[in-house]
């Protein structure tokens, strides 16, 4: 006979499948939507199967609040696309919350006959579930604009935040050998909700795209200890899938940013901020109107924009594509090369030009578009700053020396769309600006793209 | 129980190996997608939640159950829906404008 466990044990499993083939789908454009399909009938069959559980005995609490996180759910996914990262940090505090919540209930339904090996899955889901919590929502915070984007250091602050996160783990180790001392269990939370917060004051916006992977990380391994709280392996499943995408992504970003995966760990960014601007003081740079950059454009045959932060900041990604337009129609190949930390988020920029309606096949990334510079007429760079320093690959004494940057200096011509010389994130003048091919082109990016664009349609 | 534990523990550890092998060919293209798509998944969580806020095991696991469903609903509606609106704007050269 079929009884429900058998039904929701299979649900489970189908669903357990369909996780896989949903991110398996995600790897080209042509079937990333076939994945999203997956993984909302899986998630559709795994609750429904559910609630047919057979310890549930009132429906009332779980039909308001599905409904009511349906409600929520909605308008966070409609969110305007430039306010994706903030969204996607947000949306990292949420899945930490619930993973908390259910951990703290588990702990106070079970104690004082928590396992040894429970207790400690059990403290890692919560540990790693409150800093994701507060750490998501600083970042949040901090991508929104409503907290200080720049980085706050002082002294001792590594020490500070290692002792931390020492006494919480000292706290969960008594707690496997002694669950009944259930009084500590707040702790537990409470210390790591702090840690969170003090994990993400030194973090500067640029380094938002390793931390909000990292948190993504984080939020899987914790939902992948609940699994194993739970024993369900269907959790286990999907946290191990999302923690580890996390887990690449920040590798990526880390080493894009040339920064060793143990500072990444602990949370170290922004440390070691430079002092060398200035050093470049006394060169002149050459400046060009749009009427001169324009008659530039439009006399190459293969043009190369340098998307950046900067980019996004200045909603110039219509205008973006208005240029790419008007350089297509006059036959010059149009190519966009994107750094892997440009932006706030893994792929940030590729989604505000896709957007902006730019084909995808003209996104490439760096390893992609780094051997076409040398035969590049105009890379014209737009907001972006420290990735195109050719500092990073021949001045040892630069303190972003060895991160892998976007070879822009090897283009016939430079053109930079910049507000002024103000430094970029890392404080380091860049030496691309003083070369003899580069043109300064001061000036809002969207304003000045739009420029662009008049002359290009009026000559 | 032990025997549970390990096959979980190797659930876990092939599960991994298949993350890392799965992801690692999705196209820099796709990054924000996919950060956005396995956070719908991860909210799989919420099948403990259900389980919690429907058990009437006291008011405790009902609150924590409920307002856990709550985030985890958000995330799973919020994260399909801008994954899909997300991967609708990737279009190949020549395709056709909407």
């Amino acid at each position: 006979m079929i009884r429900s466990e058998h039904v929701i044990e299979l649900a489970y499993l189908v669903a357990t499948a369909l996780f896989v083939l949903s991110l398996k789908w995600m790897s080209s454009p042509t079937t990333a939507r076939r994945g999203v399909r997956a993984g909302e009938v899986g998630m559709l069959l795994a609750i429904a199967g559910t609630l047919l559980h057979h310890e549930i005995v009132d429906y009332t609490w779980i039909a308001i609040a599905l409904v009511l996180g349906t409600i929520i759910g909605v308008p966070l996914g409609r969110v305007q696309m430039t306010a994706v990262p903030q969204r996607t940090a947000l949306s990292h505090a949420f899945g930490a919350l619930c993973v908390t919540l259910v951990g703290t209930a588990e702990f106070y339904l079970k104690t004082p006959d928590v396992p040894q090996f429970m207790m400690a899955v059990l403290s890692l889901e919560v540990i790693l579930g409150s800093l994701t919590f507060t750490g998501s929502l600083m970042a949040a915070g901090k991508l929104q604009e409503v907290l200080p984007q720049r980085p706050i250091t002082y002294k001792g602050q590594n020490l500070v935040n290692l002792s931390l996160l020492g006494f919480t783990l000292c706290i969960a180790a008594f707690l496997v050998y002694h669950p009944e001392q259930k009084y500590l269990f707040p702790l537990l939370v409470l210390i790591p909700l702090a840690f969170g917060v003090m994990m993400i004051i030194p973090i500067g916006g640029a380094d938002m795209p390793t931390v909000i992977s990292l948190l993504n990380s984080y939020a899987g391994l914790s939902a992948a200890a609940m699994g194993f709280v739970l024993d369900s392996k269907l959790l286990i499943v999907a946290g191990a899938l999302d923690g580890a995408s996390g887990l690449i992504l920040s590798i990526n970003m880390s080493k894009a940013m040339n920064r060793s995966f143990t500072n990444v760990l602990f949370g170290a960014f922004g440390q070691e901020q430079a002092s060398a601007a200035g050093a470049e003081q006394g060169r002149s740079v050459k400046n060009a109107t749009a009427e001169e950059a324009a008659a530039i454009l439009a006399a190459a045959n293969s043009v190369v924009v340098i998307p950046g932060y900067g980019m996004a900041v200045a909603q110039a990604q219509h205008k973006v594509r208005e240029l790419f337009d008007a350089l297509t129609k006059r036959g010059v190949d149009v190519k966009f090369g994107i750094h892997p930390v440009a932006g706030r988020i893994p792929g940030h920029m590729n989604v505000l030009l896709a957007e902006a309606d730019i084909p995808y096949d003209k996104l490439l990334d760096m390893d992609e578009i780094n051997g076409d510079f040398p035969q590049t007429d105009v890379a014209l760079v737009i907001g972006a700053n420290d990735v195109t320093n050719p500092a990073a690959r021949n001045d040892p004494s630069s303190p972003i020396y060895g991160m892998p940057i976007l070879d822009v200096d090897k283009a016939r011509t430079v053109m930079v769309i910049k507000r002024g010389m103000s430094p970029g994130f890392a404080g380091i003048d860049n030496p691309l600006y003083y070369l003899d091919q580069t043109l300064m082109l001061f000036g809002d990016a969207r304003s000045f793209v739009g420029s662009l664009v008049r002359e290009l349609s009026g000559s | 129980m032990k025997l549970d534990l390990m096959t979980s523990l190797y659930v876990f550890m092939l599960a991994g190996f298949i993350g890392f092998e799965v992801i690692r060919r999705v196209s820099p293209l796709l990054h924000t997608p996919l950060m956005s798509l396995t956070n719908a998944l991860d909210a799989i969580a919420v099948v403990g939640a259900i389980i919690l806020a429907g058990s009437q095991k006291g008011t405790l696991a009902t609150v924590f159950g409920t307002i856990a469903i709550v985030a985890a609903t958000s995330n799973i509606v919020g994260g399909f829906v801008i994954t899909d609106r997300m991967l609708k704007m990737f279009k190949a050269s020549g395709a056709k404008k909407h």
